[in-house]
Parts: C-alpha cells; structure tokens; sequence
C-alpha cells in the first residue's frame, strides 16, 4: 500500500458541548479508496467536516500531504485540492446545473474534456444543462454533487454517504462513477452506509464508534469476515 | 464504464406551477392598473404613476445593498441607515460647492454636477462602510440579538457626527437648474427629476441584476446567500465577498441618500434612521436576499404610497405596513425568497 495522502492523528472535535470525535486516528493512502463505516451518530461525517475545517478540531493533527491543515481556513484547505461532497449535497438550488458546474472550477474555466467525461458519467447533468439544480431529483442532485466534485482535478475527495436514499439503478450509475474516478488514480475517503458499494469501491477501510476509530485495516479483510463485521458494527452484513 | 441503466427525465410541471414563482412580476402592472381604476382622472394616475416608480427606485438604491448583505451573512444591519444620512450630506455638500455648475441650465453641466456629487458620496460611504464593518459588525457574527444592539448605537453615534460636522439644522436646498419644474405628457405634469431617478434606478437595477447573474462574482455571491459553506468548501473566501457587498451595499445606500436628498431637497441627520421603516419593508417582502424582490417590493411600495396618499390620506401612513401584511399572507417568506431556512 502507498504512503497516505491524508492522515489525522488523535482528531478531537466538540461541538457546543458535545464532545464528537474523541480521538480519530485515519489514514488514507494515495490513489486508494478508504471507506469509513460505522453506525449512525458515532462521527463519521463529523470527521469529513472537521477535515475540511467546517468543524474545527480543537486537539489533534490533520495531515494532508504532510502538512497540518488543521489550522488553515476552508476555502485554503479547499484550494489544497481536496474536493467536498457533503451529506446534504449542498447544490445551490437557485443557480443552473450549468452555473453549479462553473463556480466549482474555482481556479478557471471548466475544461472541456473533464466536462465530457462528467457527462459520460453522469447523462442527466448534460441533460438539465441550463435547468434550475433546484428543480432536479434526489439522485441527479446526488450525481450534480459529485459531478460538482469531479469539475477540478482534486487530488482528495471527501464523499459523504453518495448513495443515501438513492433507487438501486442509481446507485449503479453512482457505483460506476466512482469506479472510475479511482480508475484516474483519485485519493477518496468516502463515508458509506451501503456496504455493497464499500465492498465494491473500497481498498481500505476505518470503522468508527463513540467518536473513534475502532478498527482499521484491508476493506476485503472486514467483507470476508461476517463475525468481525457484527463485533464491529453490530450489524450482520453478509448479505449485503 | 458501463452506461447507466436508467433514463434521466424530468418531470412536466403544469402551466400554474411553472407560472406560480412568477407571479410577483405581475403585481408592479396589477398594482398601477388598480391604480388606474381608483383614480378618477388619467392625468393625475400618470403624474403619481411616475412619483411612485421614482419614490420605488430611490427606495431600491438605498434598500439592495441591505437585502443582500442579509441575505449573504445574516446579519441585521439598522446602521444601514446612517449611510444614507452621510451620503446626502457629502453629496449635497459636493452640489453646493458646485454652485456654478447647477447654477446655469444647461442639463450636461447640471447632471454632472449630479454625478460628481453621487460618486463623493458613494466614495465616502463605502469608506465608511469598510469601517463599519470591520469595527462594529465583525465581532459580532451569528448574535442577532448583539447585532441590532451595536449596529443601532452605530446609526446613533454616526447621526451624531453629522451634527457636529454640519451643525444642528436641516439644510434646505433647490435642484440644479435643469432638473427644476415639470414636462408634459398627455396633459400631466412630470417633475423631471423624477424621470431622471426612475431612469437611474432603472439603469442600477439592471447593471446589478447583469452582474449577479453574468459574472461569476456574482454567481458566487447568489451561491453565497443560498449556502455560504459550500460556496467556502468550493475554495472561496465568502469573508472577502461578504466585506465586498457590505461596502458596495454602503455606497449604494449612500448613493441613494443623495438622490432622495435631491428628491425632497431638504437633508437631516436622521433621514436614514427615519427611512429604515420603508427599506425593512421592502427587504421582507421583496424576500432575503433577493435583489429582483427588493426591486419589485421597493416599486409597489412607492407606487401604493402615493395612490393612498391621493385617495385617502389618512390611510398614507399604515398603507405600506397593509401592503406588506397582504404579501407574508400570500407568501410568508417574501415574494422571491432566496433565503429560506435560516
């Protein structure tokens, strides 16, 4: 496995009063696919969001590369080059599919060739082109974020539950997108409830309780063994 | 990759759905039409038509800066009104200084008079407006409650500073020679300023509409207003956009201050505060954050004051708050809310 890209070291983050990491310690490796699983409410996105300085993290490091990240602001941890799909999706409703595509290539405008592969990926964004993002479905907002994601060259990309609440042949198209971002040698972290899409994308994988990382280890190693699985997650996953 | 396996459509929404969001456009024409029928004679209708769209303009000036900087940042700036103060006090003072331009009656030498005078007060406005910004509202992000607090102390002290820097009195004034009396269009008389401030007010609605819409400053600005995490996540720094539109709210508040000034030719420290009523009504009914709403708010505001104020003049006073209960009834969030979950 290659040296990681991203590394955050005994993370803490509190919120008001809560306290919700306790101490994450996650590596991801350039060019892999690492997925954070876990129940819901243990902070899986929260980690996500204190990565990209939405949260701060008031004890730990959070390495990209190298350097410590923590301390910088949202927008310079963004022009690192780590690319935010967000659990809600963040599409600006009232601006066009096409106005959302723009002002994510924030360094310049949209190359061509990367659009035309985003459209392979993703029909519907070049379908509703000049349509309000607002007026699309569930799943092409889903698509619009990642397609959003993708605009730049990014050298990390944090994903937040892509397939939530998606229909099974949206999933697929979802499933297949990112199949081939990883193909491009794309670093992602990715935060997954579906564990038929983490054992389809994932090299690697962190599973996390009361604000932890639990386990760490090889994504095929968890897949094959259904005991660690239900120790880990509570859940028996083998049919999944 | 393998193609995806479904078939991207889109739902055909009925004609109603697809006009509903609209229908705000319509209310300026229903508004003057009632107008039309209210009023006993075409000439009259005419003359306070033109008063009205003029009065609405010069409201839209002064109130577009302060929807967007709600919009944007959340934050309830009732200093907004001191700006409008300063800058018909530094406009106004720039006019009379340049006696001998408005004093002869050639339209060119007056209406650059004009212009010197409103580009000194939108200068001194978005000066001050850096300032105020960083001093007064920075420190307090995301307290309402300490908002209207400081910034209400801010319009106090800056109301203040105008009396001591020009004194105690109102300063009544008379228009540049050109922009004096009246035109007559089908038998009604129309002040000429007026058309001058609906000509205006026309040209800086569509200059900011061009760049929300055309650049993408102002693309990141709308983003900004619907989701200005995302917007930072994108690697945008909202902090530098958000000063950006406060200081550009502040001259155009200031810039506003000056027409108005020229409107009722006569300034007072507290113009500012004393208009704050008429901008808050326009920004919630216009909708957070939405200059097209402001613009449609601001043009029945100032339409329906003057109608009442004809009709029945008594009612001039709570006809605006009537207005505004009538459209959160129809649409609570404003007519073109941009801002809806906060």
């Amino acid at each position: 496995m290659s040296e990681p890209i991203l590394k955050l070291e005994g993370v803490c983050t509190n919120i008001a009063q809560y306290h919700i990491l306790q101490g994450v310690d996650l590596a991801v490796s350039a060019g892999g696919v690492t997925m954070l699983l876990g129940r819901n409410g243990v902070g899986k996105t929260t980690t996500l969001r204190t990565i990209m300085g939405l949260w701060r993290a008031h004890a730990g490091r959070v390495l990209f590369d190298g350097q410590d990240i923590a301390v910088l602001s949202t927008p310079a941890i963004a022009r690192t080059g780590i690319g935010f799909v967000p659990e809600d999706m963040g599409i600006f409703s009232d601006l066009t599919v096409e106005e959302n595509m723009v002002l994510a290539a924030a360094s310049g405008p949209l190359d061509p060739a990367r659009l035309d592969w985003i459209f392979a990926a993703f029909p519907p964004i070049r379908t509703f082109w000049k349509q309000p993002a607002g007026n699309l479905s569930g799943g092409q907002k889903q698509m619009l974020s990642i397609a959003r994601a993708m605009a730049e060259e990014r050298r990390l990309y944090l994903i937040d539950e892509p397939t939530k609440g998606l229909a099974p042949a949206i999933v697929a198209t979802m499933a297949g997108a990112l199949r081939d971002l990883k193909a491009q040698g794309a670093s992602i972290l990715m935060v997954e409830q579906n564990f038929g899409v983490a054992k389809l994308l994932g090299d690697t994988c962190a599973v996390m309780d009361d604000g932890r990382t639990i386990w760490a280890g090889e994504m095929r190693e968890l897949a094959e063994d259904a005991a660690l699985q239900e120790r880990l997650m509570g859940l028996n996953m083998e049919n999944a | 990759m393998s193609a995806p396996d479904h078939t991207p459509t889109m739902a055909r929404t009925g004609i109603w759905q697809r006009l509903e969001p609209h229908l705000p456009l319509i209310l300026v024409p229903l508004l003057a039409g009632l107008g039309l029928v209210a009023i006993p004679s075409p000439t009259s209708w005419l003359t306070l038509t033109v008063s009205g769209l003029a009065m609405g303009m010069m409201i839209f000036i002064m109130a577009s800066g302060m929807t967007l900087v709600f919009g944007l940042m959340d934050v309830i700036n009732f200093g907004h009104g001191a700006f409008i103060s300063v800058g018909a006090f530094v406009g106004i003072s720039i006019l009379l200084a340049l006696g001998s331009m408005t004093g002869t009656p050639s339209l060119w030498l007056n209406l650059a008079a004009v212009l010197l005078a409103i580009l000194g007060a939108a200068l001194a406005t978005a000066a001050l407006g850096l300032a105020f910004e960083k001093v007064i509202v920075e420190p307090v992000y995301g307290a309402h409650l300490k908002q209207i607090l400081v910034t209400m102390g801010g319009l106090i002290i800056v109301e203040q500073l105008i009396l001591v820097l020009w004194g105690p009195d109102e300063i009544f004034f008379t228009r540049p020679e050109a922009l004096k009396g009246a035109v007559t269009f089908a038998g009604a008389a129309i002040e000429k300023y007026r058309l001058v401030a609906v000509g205006f007010g026309l040209a800086l609605f569509l200059a900011m509409r061009w760049i929300l819409r055309s650049t993408k400053i102002g693309l990141i600005v709308r983003a900004g207003v619907e989701n200005g995490e995302m917007v930072e996540a994108l690697g945008y720094r909202l902090r530098l956009v958000f000063v950006g539109v406060f200081v550009a709210g502040s001259a155009l508040a200031g810039l506003g201050g000056v027409m108005w000034g020229l409107y009722q030719e006569v300034i007072t420290a507290h113009m500012g505060a004393d208009l704050m009523v008429l901008i808050f009504i326009v920004v919630i009914i216009g909708g957070l954050g939405s200059v097209e709403g402001c613009f449609i708010g601001a043009l029945l505001v100032g339409l329906m004051q003057n109608y009442i104020a004809f009709l029945q003049p008594k009612l001039a006073l709570i006809s605006n708050i009537g207005l505004m209960v009538a459209i959160l009834m129809w649409r609570p969030q404003g007519m073109m809310p941009v801002v809806k979950a906060k």
